[in-house]
């Protein structure tokens, strides 16, 4: 179907195409910029392009694809960075130089590459959308070749492959291979959904102990600039005990995704050995690269988290941050002169935040396994401002929140997780789990809990006395809650601590606790003494 | 594609600064145009919108003297360039990229678009290496490097030219040379400029200027940032420079924005300013950095003033959301006689951590910096219950923090001369040692 622009507004452009579907995608312009089909109106179709539209004139062609936008799934996507479209980003470079151009689509996967396939089924065998048809070696990985369409095999064989070519053949001649596509915007299927059953260590001892996740969950981090959001996703994302990481940096800065893939090239995967590039898959669609793409980078990255997922892994995303995501949505919304919510969000911001908020879980795949798809999504609210709508559409839908407070961070306390709003929904689970690396989790957390309650109201009174107006207990407990937040509580993201496993982390509270009865029973015995000797 | 200028008289509807005109064939997104008046002068204008042969274009000079019947648009069938090549450093031009020297304009080596090109991540390089500013609050605490964006958050009557100025003339680079400075004025009085002109002239490594003054035209002010940072980038990745691009005041140019966007009946979004100001704060300041295997640099320091003081105010919120940390001066510590007056507490250098240690600044920087930090920032909370309970009511050690932070303001942040980042180091460590706060 072709057709030529008629009208161009920012991302926006119509189209006299007709008889096109909506959500297909379509080829904008001479330079064949990507974009999709938004509104369907009579002669008319409204096309939301995902890429710089500038230069752009009115009567260039328009042809549709007869495709949905797809995520193309196989091996080669580890240690790979894309943009928001899943365009390679390191391929970019070699043929277009430092700087990104319009149009000109790239193959996310590498080509070239040879695959040892070995497969596990036979000629003859039924297969079903999801079931394995074999395995590669994707780095630390056993990378399962999973079908894409139901019939009857009629040909499969082992051996080098790249990914085009085909890999056997189903009985109704339809070719296999090693990569198959999936719409991003479509939710991968699962045979069903399983309850939560393992801990998601994260390596940070504030988090771990007093709000821990479980694999299959969903947390959220609010903060303004500078408290510290970027430092915990990318400090997650280096020691969090998964199998794959996927890493969206949507709408953020280009600095930061170099400084990312300088050390994850360095670092080793703390769990499993290897780099730690090895596990991850980068999606960058920084704050100046084209904004439809970063409002659909968040979808790439979850569809690929799905596919390693469906192979019986364990997945974690993180996405820096979800509110630039939002805005995306709403500039593209009021681009498309929509009726606008709260703040000019559209009104569908928070079913779409909803669902997808729903990808992620513990489930039984089509395969047979059971994969885990944990979410972990940085919130940028506007002058810190919590009651903003992006924060509380997050809040109806995350099962932990962890507030990052300014507060804190002025006082250079990282990470600054405010310990009196945080919570999370997962806690009683979780500290089961936790028991097994260390039997007395529980104690300690409800211990640490029970003391930094007691510090806030203590400090109240701190402030009207003064110290010097304290009792000797209460000097003790802030000096031991000093100690709980100077040594437990922070923990330095560029130092050799920046990773804390369970046990030391509950040896690190268990120190400090024992410091603290210690001193408690040191002045039980003052006060004991001094009575003894007051005494006739 | 050809190239082909068209002149068009179809103008139907002015309202400043937007002009509608009809029957244009083959429109641009972004396309450059020039609008004629009645009286034969000249202004830029860009193409916003097109609906068919409908066009709605934006204009960056002043509408007034426009008509309907003769005002002539001519559209140039290409989006906004601006001329490059060496030529360039050493002279003063307008919003537009009009010569204000006196000097003929120079013979460009070639065009690139103003609007300038993101760069894929993966081909930027860490930015981490030190620029020595002379000032102890900025090199001993919040270190500038090469590639970064660092702005100035100051408020009305703060001296941020007198700090901006003390930046510009004593910026040392890591293993010498000097810095091109490319100076975007924004909405500047003639008295801002004059200063500033003062201390470009003695930048050894030599300045490119935009002004666009106060009582110049607004809209120009979207326009004067684009081809500043177009030169830099060019001076910087073609020429392998290192460039300073010193913007002022951002306040400026998102009023032009917000202008532009009431014009167009957009959904106002937070005190008026339209929803996409992230975005486009964006396209302006993530064009600093440096190229992987490339020499030169762009290194990015726009001043905001913060409306009513306000931190949380969308410009400087929404900018430090995009830099790499900020300069925040402080109404209180200026008060105080204290110059430069930087508060070092909200202050931040996102890119610290690797432009300094050893072989970069000095091996024992990160404890110096931390200890000063900690102390100081207890000192400053202590000095809020002292307001409550008095110096008496307090415990010896809280009233040692308190001395301090007034030994640390007076000492340290407040200077007279330029200090090298040892002469800052020493100065910081022998502080610590004198309040036994050494090595903790
Ligand atoms: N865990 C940490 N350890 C040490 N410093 C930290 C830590 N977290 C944050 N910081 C400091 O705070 C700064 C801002 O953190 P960042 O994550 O970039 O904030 P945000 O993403 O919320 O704007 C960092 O550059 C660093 O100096
Ligand atoms: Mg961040």
């Amino acid at each position: 179907m072709n057709g030529t622009i008629t009208g161009i507004s920012g991302p926006t452009v119509s189209a006299d195409l007709v008889g096109v579907r909506l959500y297909e995608q379509v080829q904008v312009g001479h330079a064949g910029l990507i974009g999709e089909v938004v509104r369907l109106e009579p002669q008319r179709a409204v096309i939301q392009v995902y890429e710089e539209t500038r230069g752009l004139a009115v009567g260039e062609p328009v042809t549709a694809t007869g495709e949905a936008l797809m995520v193309r799934l196989g091996p080669g996507l580890l240690g790979g960075m894309f943009d928001g479209l899943q365009r390679p980003l390191p391929a970019l470079v070699a043929r277009d130089g430092p700087f990104l151009q319009a149009g000109g689509g790239l193959f996310p996967l590498d080509l070239t590459r040879r695959w040892h396939l070995t497969p596990c089924l036979a000629p003859g065998a039924a297969v079903a959308p999801g079931q394995i048809l074999g395995t590669v070696a994707e780095g630390p990985i056993q990378h399962q070749i999973l079908a894409a369409a139901a019939g009857t095999i009629k040909a499969l064989d082992g051996g080098d492959f790249t990914v085009e070519a085909p890999i056997g053949r189903l009985a109704d001649g339809t070719l296999l291979h090693l990569w198959q596509p999936w719409p991003a915007r479509r939710p991968r299927p699962c045979r069903r959904r399983l309850p939560v059953t393992a801990p998601l260590i994260t390596g940070q001892r504030c988090i771990d102990l007093l709000f821990p996740l479980v694999k299959g969950g969903t947390a959220i981090f609010p903060g303004g600039f500078g408290t510290g959001k970027t430092v915990l996703e990318q400090a997650i994302a280096k020691f969090a005990d998964v199998d794959v990481v996927v890493y969206v940096g949507c709408g953020e800065r280009g600095n930061e995704m170099a400084d990312l893939l300088d050390e994850f090239m360095a670092l080793r995967d703390p769990w499993r050995g290897g780099a730690l590039l090895e596990r991850t898959i980068v999606i960058a669609n920084t704050s100046n690269m084209p904004v439809a793409a970063r409002e659909a980078s968040i979808y790439t990255a979850v569809t690929l988290a799905e596919y390693y997922r469906d192979m019986g892994l364990q997945v974690l995303l993180l996405a820096d941050s979800i509110s630039r995501w939002a805005e995306a949505l709403r500039e593209i919304s009021s681009s498309l002169e929509e009726m606008p919510g709260e703040e000019g969000y559209p009104t569908y911001l928070g079913s779409r935040l909803a669902a997808y908020f729903e990808r992620a879980g513990v489930v039984e795949t089509c395969g047979g396994g059971r994969g885990s798809l944990s979410m972990l999504l940085s919130v940028s609210p506007p002058g810190g401002d919590l009651t903003e709508p992006v924060t509380q559409a997050c809040l109806r839908a995350a099962g932990a929140f962890f507030m990052l407070d300014a507060g804190l961070a002025h006082r250079r306390h990282f990470p600054a997780i405010n310990w009196q709003q945080s919570y999370s929904l997962y806690a009683q689970e979780a500290v089961g789990f936790f028991s097994d690396r260390a039997a007395d989790w529980g104690g300690l957390r409800q211990r640490c809990r029970e003391l930094l309650r007691q510090e806030e109201a203590l400090r109240e009174i701190a402030e009207i006395v003064g110290p010097e107006g304290l009792q000797e207990p209460d000097r003790l407990l802030l000096a031991s809650v000093g100690r709980i937040r100077d040594e437990f509580l922070s923990q330095n993201a560029y130092s050799d601590e920046a990773f804390s496993p369970p046990e030391a982390t509950a040896a690190c509270l268990r120190g400090i606790l024992a410091d603290h009865d210690r001193g408690v029973a040191g002045l039980a015995g003052e006060a004991a003494g001094a009575t003894t000797g007051g005494g006739p | 594609m050809k190239l082909m200028e068209a002149s068009y008289a179809t103008l139907r509807a002015v309202r400043a600064p937007l002009l509608l005109l009809e029957e244009i064939a083959g429109a641009r997104i972004g396309e450059a145009v020039r609008v004629v008046a009645p009286d034969g002068s000249e202004q830029a204008g860009e193409v916003l919108r097109i609906d068919s042969g409908t066009v709605l274009v934006q204009l960056f000079g002043e509408t007034a003297g426009l008509d309907l019947p003769t005002t002539r648009v001519i559209f140039s069938d290409r989006v906004r360039r601006a001329p490059l090549a060496p030529g360039c450093v050493g002279r003063i031009f307008d919003g537009s990229f009009r010569p204000l020297d006196g000097l003929p304009p120079y013979l460009p080596e070639r065009w690139a678009p103003v609007s300038g090109r993101p760069l894929n991540p993966t081909a930027r390089a860490r930015p981490e290496e030190f620029i020595e500013t002379g000032y102890s609050a900025i090199d001993g605490l919040n270190t500038l490097v090469k590639g970064q964006k660092l702005p100035l958050f100051t408020c009305a009557g703060l001296p941020a030219r007198e700090v901006v100025a003390g930046i510009l003339s004593q910026a040392q680079l890591a293993g010498g040379g000097a810095f091109v400075v490319v100076f975007v004025a924004l909405g500047l009085t003639h008295q801002e400029a004059n200063f500033y002109r003062r201390v470009l002239d003695n930048m050894a490594g030599g300045f490119v200027a935009f002004l666009n003054l106060a009582d110049q035209a607004v809209v120009e002010r979207l326009l004067a940032p684009r081809f500043g940072l177009t030169v830099a980038e060019y001076l910087a990745f073609e020429r392998g420079l290192d460039v300073l691009v010193l913007v002022t005041d951002m306040v400026n140019y998102c009023d032009a924005l917000r202008e532009v966007a009431a014009a167009r009946e957009e959904l106002p979004g937070r005190r008026g300013y339209p929803g996409y100001l992230y975005s486009d704060l964006a396209s302006l300041y993530e064009r600093a950095g440096r190229i992987r295997g490339r020499p030169g640099s762009v290194t990015l320091l726009p001043v905001v003033t913060m409306p009513e003081d306000d931190i949380t105010h969308p410009i400087p919120d929404l900018t430090g959301y995009i830099t790499e940390g900020q300069l925040v001066l402080s109404r209180d510590l200026h008060q105080r006689g204290i110059f430069p007056p930087l508060d070092v507490l909200p202050s931040l250098s996102r890119l610290m951590q690797h432009g300094i240690g050893a072989g970069r600044t000095r091996a024992d920087h990160r404890a110096i910096a931390n200890g000063l930090y900690r102390c100081y920032a207890r000192g400053r909370e202590l000095r809020r219950l002292e307001a409550i309970v008095g110096r008496d009511g307090m415990l010896a050690g809280d009233r040692r923090l308190l001395d301090f932070a007034d030994r640390f303001e007076a000492a340290f942040i407040a200077q007279s001369e330029r200090r090298s980042v040892a002469a800052t180091l020493d100065a910081g460590a022998a502080l610590l040692r004198e309040f036994g706060e050494e090595g903790k």
